[in-house]
């Protein structure tokens, strides 16, 4: 059983990311079949020419989106912490959608149910695509508790104005 | 059709006629998409002699065939293609961000605009829902503010917005017409076209899938390409960015400057991509779909222009530094600003303004006739009072200058021909050409008139591989050569930028377009299509009495004025005897006439024959 604290999620390094929605294509084309970036599980967010960034589903723990649905149509994986949706009982409401702090539930352009980031368990990949696509290696596959290490050496590294790297 | 939307969008803003039809493999095979395809439109849907501002004359909107793909710079692009307010003759731009994918996905390979709306008006395309809306409250907006407003009043983020501001409805003949905030359709005027059109914007929102034939295949070679991006060939782009130029032509003696005055910069350090990066660049950011980083994003951090933004690369930084011989990059930057909320070229905006400043030193322009700007070289705050006054065509000479530099001269008159640096029209981009003579004979014969991405012809001279101080029999074919190869990239409309990553180039190139149309190309083929392209852009320039021998010249500055530099280049410049063997050379590497006109054969050759009846009627001295 995995626990709670080792789920991973994709995430981008605010610092890296440029907006440039190469993950938006890598999504649609992974888990579509096609290039549509309505069709993607990630979406980038260009505010302006510094202020970018990609956001997708961070398998929360006690998901709202799950909490908000009237039709009982989602629910969480317990050892991925994926975001799974039952697309016979989803009739396409949205309040998930508004549910969602992050804007990672999307409606499906062609299907009229809400999707969300599978970590691409559900295609021949079996690893997250748009990691593996960022030309800017923006993107990580990680763990809560990996992600705060690395703030937390970050931080540390800055007080001490040190060039060694973590062991 | 794959990658292919299949699908040509009429809009007549005269009627408000909006209607579609199918667009042809036959016609995307043997045009490919973006400018081949947008000339072949423009010909068959213009009128010979019509005026680049009148209704008549079509603006097209172009996608290529990789357009909404996620093949990288070719899946964010699109062009625009229409006769040219600056030259009479082709006028072209591409231009790439994230307007160009919505545009396909929205289901249309191109639009042709053509009639005159009664009022402001702005282009709503949502997927099949084509609207003509009511933008009276956007007049004289800027870019951006014109971007954003429609996205907010349309009510969605991802809507994307092609658009131009002041410049271009007040009709300056080098209005660009820009999309995300600073990517720009910047040369040959089309923003004035767009204008004269009343046509202050294109919005689109798509939401269609674009499918490419061989999706695993595509997949690989995109992933190649991908790969290759982040290797040497695009090195220059992601570190120092083009400004690297600055040093590299100023050791050249190649670097214009005080409007081809001089040869090298004295300031140049100070406006050197080193020192720009040092100190202005905040990031280096990128387009849509891209595996490069070319945008370098700088930002004035103090002094009177403190948090001007934006986006710096060679041209423009050339043109309205060293040109104009500025060497504050806070003031350049802060130029580069106001020229993309104004929407205007920014090559020709800083020839337009060195123009200005040899005329002003040279007593053909006077302190009263420029509202007392004190115009001479060196003065930032003056280059930026100027651009305002052109931006809004306020006074006699910024109403003058916002007609380009050839016509500014007629309309000053005296010897202010003499400083005029233009090419059929167009104003000069940042080489001196006095000193890369390759270039001054690739340049004069663009179609587009003085361009370095019609053939690149500053390569050879730049890199070393000839004698830049002479032209000789050889060059005509090196600019043959790269013309078909330059077309083909600006009609599958990839980057230029990224012309380094087709390790394989035509091979490259033809596999890219089979894997993602499904259409059989050969590298014979694509070579064909592209000097298809380029006697066809020479036919139209041909038939609107802009296209022969008497058309591709050189600045007078270019041919009359030796480098005054120290240096090797010292006493350098391109007498007319060279020059004239130059032209022979180059007409007879693309079997053309003596006097540039392509034969019947050659245009039986590349499939034009039915448009021969031009080139004949020219040879017999009509047009």
């Amino acid at each position: 059983m995995v626990r709670p604290q080792d789920r991973k999620f994709v995430t981008a390094d605010p610092e890296k990311c440029i907006g440039c929605v190469v993950c938006e294509y890598a999504c649609s084309m992974v888990n579509e079949n096609t290039f549509n970036p309505n069709k993607s599980r990630i979406r980038a967010m260009r505010m302006g020419p510094l202020t970018n960034l990609a956001v997708t589903c961070r398998h929360c723990e006690d998901p709202a989106c799950v909490a908000a649905c009237p039709k009982d149509a989602l629910s969480q994986e317990e050892n991925s912490g994926i975001i799974r949706v039952d697309e016979n009982a989803c009739n396409g409401c949205g309040w998930c959608i508004a549910a969602c702090q992050f804007g990672a539930m999307n409606m499906h352009p062609e299907k009229k149910v809400v999707f969300t980031c599978n970590s691409c368990t559900d295609n021949p990949d079996k690893e997250p695509q748009c990691v593996k696509w960022c030309p800017e290696e923006a993107l990580t596959f990680v763990t809560a508790e990996q992600l705060a290490q690395k703030s937390r050496q970050k931080a540390v590294q800055n007080l001490f104005q040190t060039a060694e790297t973590p062991k | 059709m794959y990658a292919y939307a299949g699908k040509i969008l009429r809009v007549d803003l005269t009627t408000g006629k909006i209607s579609t039809e199918p667009l042809t493999e036959e016609l995307a095979k043997q045009y490919i998409g973006g400018i081949g395809l947008g000339i072949k439109l423009l010909m068959d849907n213009s009128k010979p002699g019509t005026d680049a501002y009148d209704p008549d004359n079509p603006l097209i909107y172009m996608t290529g065939p990789l357009s909404g793909t996620m093949g990288p710079t070719g899946g964010n692009s699109y062009a625009v293609v229409s006769k040219s307010p600056a030259t009479g003759g082709i006028g072209n731009g591409e231009s790439h961000g994230f307007f160009g994918p919505d545009f396909k996905r929205a289901g249309y390979d191109a639009i042709i605009i053509t009639g005159k709306a009664p009022k402001l008006s702005y282009l709503w395309i949502d997927d099949d829902k084509v609207q003509i809306m009511d933008a009276e409250h956007l007049k004289h907006f800027t870019v951006y503010q014109t971007d954003k407003t429609i996205r907010q009043e349309l009510g969605d983020f991802y809507i994307r917005v092609s658009a131009i501001g002041e410049a271009g409805e007040k009709l300056c003949r080098f209005a660009a017409i820009i999309n995300d905030e600073f990517r720009a359709i910047g040369r040959s005027g089309m923003g004035g076209v767009m204008g004269s059109k009343n046509l202050k914007a294109v919005a689109v929102r798509g939401t269609k899938d674009v499918n490419v034939a061989d999706m695993p295949k595509f997949r690989e070679f995109v992933k190649l390409i991908y790969e290759r991006m982040k290797g040497p060939a695009t090195k220059k782009y992601k570190t120092l960015g083009t400004p690297e130029n600055v040093l590299v032509l100023n050791s050249l003696s190649a670097l214009a400057t005080r409007n081809w005055t001089n040869a090298t910069f004295e300031g140049a350090n100070k406006v050197s991509g080193e020192y720009l990066n040092e100190h202005y660049v905040k990031k280096i950011v990128g387009c849509a779909t891209c595996g490069m980083r070319c945008d370098h994003i700088a930002v004035v951090p103090e002094g009177p222009y403190k948090g001007s933004i934006s986006r710096l690369e060679f041209e423009c930084l050339w043109s309205m530094g060293p040109l104009c011989g500025v060497d504050r990059l806070d003031a350049i930057i802060e130029a580069m600003r106001i020229v993309n909320e104004y929407g205007m070229d920014g090559i020709s905006i800083g020839v337009v303004v060195a123009f200005a400043m040899d005329c002003y030193e040279h007593g053909v322009i006077t302190k009263e006739q420029t509202d007392g700007i004190e115009l001479n070289f060196g003065n930032a705050e003056a280059l930026i009072a100027i651009i305002h006054k052109i931006g809004k065509r306020e006074g006699w000479l910024g109403n003058a200058l916002a007609e380009g530099v050839a016509k500014a001269a007629e309309i000053i008159g005296g010897d202010a021909y003499k400083y005029a640096c233009h090419i059929k029209g167009l104003e000069l981009p940042g080489y001196d050409l006095r000193t890369l003579k390759t270039a001054a004979l690739g340049f004069s014969v663009s179609f587009r008139g003085a361009c370095h991405l019609r053939n690149g012809a500053y390569s050879p001279d730049v890199k070393g591989k000839v004698n830049r101080f002479k032209i000789e029999a050889g060059r005509g074919k090196m600019i043959t050569d790269e013309s078909k190869m330059y077309n083909i990239i600006d009609s599958l409309i990839v980057c230029k930028f990224s012309r380094g990553t087709y390790y394989d180039g035509w091979k490259d190139l033809a596999n890219y377009y089979t894997l993602a149309t499904g259409i059989p190309m050969t590298v014979e083929e694509m070579a064909l299509a592209g000097d298809r392209i380029e006697n066809l852009a020479r036919l139209f320039n041909i038939r609107e009495g802009k296209g022969t021998r008497k058309n591709d010249t050189l600045p007078w500055k270019i041919k009359n004025v030796p480098v005054p530099d120290e240096g090797p280049a010292k006493g350098v410049c391109v007498n007319e005897e060279e020059f004239q063997v130059g032209l022979a050379d180059y007409y007879a590497s693309r079997g053309w006439s003596p006097e540039g006109i392509p034969t019947v054969e050659k245009l039986k050759e590349v499939g034009l024959g039915d448009l021969a009846y031009i080139a004949e009627k020219a040879e017999q001295g009509g047009n």
